[in-house]
């Protein structure tokens, strides 16, 4: 005996383009909505890796820009703002603090960088607190630099595999004609870190010809200290700002947000059309069978089961779509994330798009939902056509 | 099978249509009597009702007056209409039905169309019905094909065998020969009488064809909505007509 699944499922297989046709449909706006989901998880993570991997959880630096400074820090960038060195001391002894580090960042640019050229940055380090603040940086090959006045380098590791660069290699720094000596290449962090290349600070200050200043002081706050009033105490030494990276954080999540809304609103739009798609398939199914479901009829199915017909067609079409867009999803996140990072103006170095199960099944859930609202109104139609009208051809009455 | 137990009952059943302001009778003042195995035939030109007829009998439609019992239930009467839903329990239960233009699902096999009922409804002791009938009517090696694949004859015997499928008491044919040629026609009205001289079907055909109208136990005619009994053509009815 076939069952109403069967029954359905063959039906489907009647018009095969337009079925697939609205499959299609459904299989977009699924992946759409999975992948924008997939975004809104994956951004916020991939964020605070980047923070967690600063280290610090304070940076003061130059009054100016906040947002600015905010994505220097996790990104590099141009116009930067320095500081005394002085500041480290002053900071150093407040009672709150663990640790400091300071960083001079530099940004020259580089012709053969890219089409066109771009901006190189390179981060000053002090090799010893640097250190001790991200003391989970691995090597690849080499170590730190020892000497804080020489002509050495430490890269990053897609910096490194961009240049092609191994210990022991000459780098040029463009614009200034400085040479520096390859002396360790760091193992992939996942970070904006990759992308670095790092040098001693004195020997950075000394190329830029600013002997005494630096970009940022990055601070590690003892536990338990309140964070909130430390910074607001850090507030009342001259010119600086103070960032708290959950500060950071917060701004970067505001204004991204922004542009969730507006492609969650285009996401639920596609869905909403892929609906449409589906209640205008199952409703022209409905009235080519207009006969057939009179007979139907005749045959001994009360309106309840052939509205179930009708219903589980819409599922079968539904679940089908949905499955399928989540898998084009899985299999684009890479193709989705590299879109959305040429998109947005700041990016985190992790994976933006983030699919898990609980975002597969809420995607899953919706597009049933939806699918199965849809539904109603044809199979609601379907179960009311009475077999005489039917039979007599009385299509639509 | 007793000769003299009622199968359908009708007093003055009458059936009009309104157009706008103008009513029209399909069906005027018909009471008869049908037995339990009668096969019985009405012929009658295009418009003279009889499918309306037909479809008020096999409760498809309600009448706009008179009585309608089935094995002495009433079904209707002058204050009692039936609801879709309580026709369709009605129509599982006693009817089944074959068309001119067969109706199977396209997408369906043989066998799926003929055991569809069951999906809906199905009576104790009809799990095998399918197979059984598509044997006693010569289709079981084309049960796995599509309608699309087999003959006009064969279609009508698969509708036949999916009308018989849940055990009926009365079989409507309405022009079941319609879209057949002769031969194929005669082939459908012998399965017809197997089925009615074998397991007692009681079978009440619309058809305009007299030749094989004749081939029934009785034979009506209708012309402007009225029926009257033409021929007892053979010995075992005591029906009687009043039109």
């Amino acid at each position: 005996m076939i069952t109403p699944f069967q029954v359905a499922y063959k039906n489907l297989h009647r018009k095969r383009m337009r079925s697939f046709l609205t499959l299609i449909g459904i299989s977009l706006s699924a992946w759409v909505l999975v992948s924008l989901l997939g975004f809104n998880h994956g951004y916020e993570t991939s964020l605070n890796k980047d923070i967690d991997n600063m280290g610090f959880q304070m940076m003061i630096m130059a009054k100016g820009c906040p947002y600015e400074a905010a994505t220097m820090m996790l990104k590099g960038g141009t116009g930067l703002k320095y500081m005394k060195e002085s500041i480290i001391n002053e900071v150093t002894k407040e009672p709150e603090v663990e640790k400091t580090t300071p960083i001079f960042m530099a940004a020259v640019f580089d012709p053969n960088k890219g089409e066109s050229g771009g901006v190189a940055a390179y981060f000053g380090v002090e090799p010893k607190t640097f250190n001790e603040m991200k003391p989970f940086l691995k090597f690849r090959q080499g170590g730190w630099f020892k000497d804080e006045n020489a002509y050495e380098a430490v890269m990053g590791y897609e910096a490194a595999e961009l240049e092609q660069r191994e210990v022991g290699d000459m780098i040029l720094m463009p614009d200034k004609n400085v040479e520096f000596k390859v002396v360790g290449i760091l193992a992939r962090t996942g970070t904006q870190d990759d992308g670095t290349i790092f040098v001693p600070i004195k020997t950075a200050q000394k190329i830029f010809g600013k002997p005494d200043e630096i970009t940022t002081l990055g601070i590690k706050v003892k536990k338990d200290v309140d964070a909130t009033r430390f910074e607001e105490k850090l507030y009342q030494l001259p010119d600086v700002q103070v960032v708290s990276l959950a500060q950071v954080k917060d701004t970067i999540m505001k204004l991204v947000s922004t542009a969730k809304v507006m492609v969650l609103s285009i996401a639920l739009i596609a869905i909403l059309i892929a609906m449409v798609g589906v209640i205008n398939t199952i409703l022209t199914s409905v009235w080519e069978r207009f006969q057939e479901i009179g007979i139907l009829k005749t045959i001994g199915a009360m309106p309840w089961d052939i509205f179930k017909l009708i219903w589980i067609e819409t599922l079968i079409l539904c679940t089908t779509g949905g499955v399928l867009g989540i898998l084009l999803a899985l299999g684009l996140s890479r193709v989705t994330d590299l879109v959305i990072r040429h998109v947005l103006p700041y990016a985190p170095s992790g994976g933006l798009v983030l699919i898990d199960t609980k975002l597969i099944l809420i995607t899953l859930v919706t597009i049933l939902s939806i699918g199965l609202l849809g539904g109603l109104y044809p199979a609601w139609k379907a179960g009311r056509i009475r077999p005489l009208e039917a039979i007599r051809g009385e299509v639509g009455r | 099978m007793s000769q003299n137990e009622i199968s359908i009952e009708t007093k003055n059943l009458r059936k009009l249509y309104v157009r706008g302001s103008e009513e029209i009778p399909a069906v005027k003042d018909v009471s008869l009597q049908i037995y339990k195995g009668d096969f019985i035939s009405i012929i009658g030109p295009s418009g003279s009702g009889k499918t309306t007829l037909i479809n008020l009998l096999g409760c498809l439609d309600n009448p706009t007056s008179g009585e309608i019992s089935l094995g002495g239930r009433p079904i209707f009467n002058n204050s009692k209409r039936l609801s879709e839903r309580e026709l369709t329990k009605i129509r599982r239960e006693t009817f089944g039905y074959i068309f001119q233009n067969f109706y199977l699902i396209p997408t369906l096999t043989v066998i799926e169309n003929v055991t569809l009922p069951l999906t809906f409804y199905r009576k104790a002791g009809t799990e095998n019905e399918g197979i059984k009938l598509l044997e006693l009517l010569g289709m079981e090696h084309r049960k796995d094909h599509l309608p699309g694949q087999i003959s006009g004859g064969e279609m009508q015997r698969v509708a036949i065998a999916r009308a018989m499928v849940n055990r009926p008491e009365i079989l409507m044919a309405d022009e079941p020969t319609g879209n057949l040629d002769t031969k194929r026609s005669a082939e459908i009205i012998q399965v017809l009488e197997e089925l009615n001289r074998t397991v007692g079907l009681t079978i009440i055909m619309v058809t305009h064809n007299q030749e094989l109208a004749r081939r029934a136990d009785r034979m009506f005619e209708m012309k402007d909505g009225q029926i009257w009994e033409l021929e007892v053509l053979k010995s075992r009815t005591q029906a009687e007509t009043v039109s």
